[in-house]
């Protein structure tokens, strides 16, 4: 198979607007006669769904949630970034351009990252003009704040809830199409199948989640907007019905999954407090630039109540190996040290699985209440999960697992292998590359569904002949069927076994955060390719499911999403190990500088590996798309 | 704030009555169950986690509730509990209620939405879709996906963006319309119809807005509002209860502007 990114030919710098004023057009009459499905209700789902009836399509929007407001783009707090240049400090296009690939590590396409950047200062203007409470300035203009990877203020944001704001901006549009019949509404519908009819992306299998039953739903063309995979490892900042399914169920049918080792660590997050804990908490990164985060020097000290530990028996390690950057290096760097110093048992808290984030010297150079002025919020958020006063002890935090750059394979026009099977936001890869700069997921959604998929399905349904397809053909009988059988063969099981799916899933979790996590190295990765396996059997034998699969039931939910989870987790271990280089959010422990920082080997892993599905138990088959850069010169980071 | 400790966390039995009903039919009623071993660090969520594990290890059925985000912002969960909607906390959702808040020996009565309009699905899952449609009835601005003025072109002073933004910060959680004795989306309804009354961008469909909103969220049957207060007191976000009396204007002014029209607004059906 040769992957073609369709990437119009062309400088950069005018490769969309080029594009745009040549691909095909549905004239408007012609548009009420297709039919959209849109899975996924987050920003890009719902920018996406809202967008498309616009336009006059006739949209199917389904989500897993009692309603499209509940998706987990809801919980993005810091901003969204845009190129408007506001502040008059020097921001363009060109530079968030530059600032994304190169956060990306150079494993992202230009082509894609350009668009993204070009339309971003118009995803401002739409959700201004939707009502979207953006912070502003007593002059009623917009306010600006920095994030990290960039040298510019072009972050947007709404207090710390700006996912919220503009999810809300999104699901109104969403709710004003479905009053006006232009959308069909499905929550509580989750899919479980995709279904092809001529090698074309034709429709769904989806299960309603409220009585159990199987649905069948056809259109001309399926978008999946169903967000990362960040829960394969159990714990994450990610909300606890963020799952696979619906992209591994479309790889399984023949969409190419890409680059599914990188993910996104951050490192201050409240950690596990014991085995029961269900998700992780994030709190801001912001948090870095007044607090000194250190661990014991000795072993022994590690249980001790922190404020008896004198300075000399303290190691500020960050500040200790990075003096240029302390406590401010990049989020991957910093998340690194953190697992190195529990791995030298130097951990503290009960579960030794953490490290101090202290104030007390920010507390003491500018007084409580300037603490309180800049990270009160923050402060009140720790004391109410962990009943300690950060005032007076040091926090605690841990890295976790917030983001995937990985997801199914598309092209320019976001299109996947599939013909007809389009994917947006955080489900597909093609933006971020090895890494994702703070306020760029909000921005890649919403680009994608109010500005990119407008045009480009367009081009596809025109462009291509859609024979008349209903639910009544075979395609839709055999997919259901095997989708039934799937379930009946999940329910077999679940009377019989012993093991809880939460049991599986967290014993999943383990090995992924242990193998598969922030460091990795060949041996580990191959020994977490043959624990998954162990778990997929143990799972399929010996997992435990409560009542029927005729009723509401939130475990049969979880573990149809566990079992895809247990495959998906045995094909990042493989690429993980197939990438022999370290970039970005993947570190291999093979490949460091003689200082042990992330090194990249360009000669060798400059390309997308796409992975292609090839049956159960069977070993996928790699595909590589090459990326190349001729606008931003590769180059090597460094934080000393 | 509770006082700095180091290593707090403590263990307690507790007794739990919680309501059982297996679907909207089916009459319910509530269960004891004796749980032991919870810690003070626990979510309350992460305690209902261990309460399942330990009926499905028993054979009987878990007990289903709804949560996603687990960080009091996506609107999922919400519970019942010793009669407080999202329980003893101020401005806390379910999710983010610690188990601290409880002693040992404590008996804990948990209990769904309970509102005519939010009907029960199973245990302390209810339907909440009728937020949905009221939204669908108006929530929002008309602008299409496209080309707009420049973000900065309109301008609208930081006390009013601020403001915007706290009726803005409702989570759709429906504990406003559970804390209410007469199950009233007065709050809910009216913390929309006031972020967009607030803005520039709002105003041009203000009248209509206002009036279909409100015929939706009567036509849901949820009751009228009487003023209270037990929806602000029950609010995660703390979301105002003056935005009821800016309803009310909006409303009274929707009908005023109704009277002067030779036609009717048109009330859509919602979802």
């Amino acid at each position: 198979m040769k992957l073609d990114s369709k990437i119009p030919d062309g400088p950069v710098q005018t490769l969309w607007t080029d594009y745009k004023s040549k691909i095909k057009l549905v004239n408007p009459a012609n548009k009420r006669k297709h039919t959209v499905i849109v899975v996924g209700t987050g920003l890009a789902g719902a920018s996406a769904s809202a967008s498309l009836a616009e336009l006059g399509y006739k949209v199917k929007t389904f989500t897993i949630h009692d309603s499209p407001r509940r998706a987990h783009s809801i919980a993005a707090q810091g901003g969204i970034n845009a190129a408007k240049n506001y502040p008059n400090d020097g921001d363009s296009v060109w530079r968030l351009f530059y600032d994304t690939v190169k956060g990306g590590d150079f494993r992202s396409r230009e082509a894609n990252v350009y668009r993204l950047a070009e339309v971003s200062a118009s995803i401002i203007d739409q959700c201004v003009a939707q009502g979207v409470p953006f912070a502003r300035e007593y002059s009623g203009e917009l306010s600006n704040r920095s994030f990290g990877g960039a040298q510019v203020s072009r972050t947007f944001y709404a207090r710390g809830q700006t996912g919220q704001q503009l999810l809300l901006g999104a699901y109104g549009a969403l709710m004003r199409q479905v009053d006006q019949k232009n959308v069909e509404l499905y929550c509580r519908r989750e899919m479980l199948d995709l279904v092809n009819v001529d090698g074309k992306a034709r429709g769904i299998i989806v299960r309603n989640l409220l009585t159990g039953e199987l649905e069948r739903y056809a259109a001309d063309a399926v978008i999946l907007a169903t967000g990362g995979y960040g829960r394969v490892y159990f714990l994450s900042t990610n909300a606890f019905n963020s799952n696979c399914t619906a992209a591994w169920r479309a790889h399984k049918r023949g969409a190419l999954f890409a680059n599914p080792c990188y993910t996104q660590i951050h490192p201050t997050c409240i950690p596990v407090s014991g085995e029961h804990q269900s998700k992780l908490t994030l709190m801001s990164e912001s948090l870095r630039n007044d607090g000194r985060v250190w661990v014991p020097k000795k072993k022994e000290d590690c249980k001790k109540d922190p404020s008896t530990i004198a300075d000399d028996d303290r190691d500020y390690f960050l500040e200790r190996k990075y003096p240029a950057f302390g406590n401010l290096v990049p989020r991957d760097v910093a998340s690194r040290n953190a697992k190195y110093m529990c791995d030298e048992g130097r951990g503290v808290g009960a579960s030794g699985l953490a490290v101090y984030l202290d104030f007390r010297d920010a507390i003491q150079r500018l007084g409580a209440p300037a603490i309180e002025e800049k990270y009160g919020n923050l402060f009140d958020m720790y004391a109410k999960i962990t009943g300690e006063n950060p005032y007076k002890s040091p926090m605690r935090i841990y890295p976790a697992v917030h983001y995937t750059m990985g997801g199914l394979w598309v092209d320019y026009n976001l299109m996947s292998t599939i013909p007809g099977l389009h994917v947006l936001g955080e489900a597909n890869f093609s933006d971020h590359g090895a890494n994702r700069l703070g306020a760029s997921a909000l921005m890649q959604g919403l680009a994608d569904g109010y500005f990119v998929i407008p045009y480009t399905i367009g081009d596809y349904i025109a462009g291509t002949k859609l024979d008349k397809v209903t639910t009544d053909h075979p395609a839709f009988a055999s997919a259901e069927a095997e989708t039934r059988g799937g379930i009946e063969k999940l329910m077999a099981v679940g009377k019989k076994g012993h093991r809880t799916v939460l049991e599986i899933y967290r014993d999943l979790g383990h090995v992924m955060w242990d193998k598969v996590g922030m460091s990795r190295n060949d041996a580990g990765l191959k020994q977490a390719i043959s624990k998954i396996q162990g778990l997929r059997q143990e799972f399929w034998t010996d997992v435990r499911i409560p009542d029927t699969a005729e009723e509401y039931n939130k475990n049969l939910e979880v573990a149809g999403r566990v079992a895809d989870f247990l495959e998906l987790g045995e094909l990042m271990a493989r690429d993980a190990l197939n990438r022999t280089e370290s970039c970005g959010g993947h570190f291999r422990e093979e490949s460091a500088t003689p200082d042990g920082e992330a090194q990249r080997k360009d000669d060798e892993f400059t390309h997308v590996s796409a992975w292609e599905y090839t049956g159960a138990n069977k070993e996928p088959v790699l595909h590589k798309e090459p990326l190349e850069f001729e606008n931003v010169h590769l180059a090597q980071r460094s934080y000393k | 704030m509770s006082t700095p400790c180091f290593n707090n966390q403590t263990q307690m039995n507790l007794k739990l009555k919680v309501w059982r009903q297996s679907g909207p039919k089916a009459k319910g009623r509530f269960e004891n169950y004796t749980l032991e071993g919870v810690t003070s660090d626990m979510s309350f969520l992460e305690m209902l986690d261990v309460l399942n594990e330990k009926l499905i290890k028993e054979g009987k059925s878990p007990v289903e509730f709804e949560s996603d985000c687990r960080e009091g912002i996506c609107g999922s969960c919400g519970c019942v509990i010793n009669g407080q909607p999202h329980g003893p906390w101020q401005k806390t959702t379910v999710c983010q209620l610690h188990m601290r808040a409880f002693r040992d020996g404590d008996t804990v009565v948990i209990e769904p939405w309970r509102a005519e309009a939010f009907p029960v699905i199973k245990d302390l899952v209810v339907d909440r879709s009728a937020f949905d449609r009221i939204i669908s009835a108006g929530g929002y601005t008309s602008a299409k996906s496209g080309q707009h003025a420049d973000a900065n072109a309109m301008l609208i002073g930081k006390p009013v963006a601020d403001e915007a933004f706290d009726a803005a910060t409702c989570i759709g959680c429906g504990a406003c319309v559970a804390a209410c004795p007469n199950a009233s989306a007065s709050l809910f309804t009216a913390a929309k119809i006031t972020q967009l009354a607030l803005l520039p961008q709002g105003h041009p469909e203000r009248t209509t807005r206002a009036s279909r909103m409100v015929a939706q969220m009567d036509a849901e049957g949820f009751g009228n509002c009487t003023n209270i207060g037990e929806c602000r007191a029950a609010c995660p976000k703390e979301i105002s209860i003056d935005y009821i009396a800016k309803m009310r204007r909006e409303y009274v002014g929707a009908m005023g502007a109704e009277l002067s029209k030779p036609t009717k607004v048109t009330v859509g059906d919602g979802v």
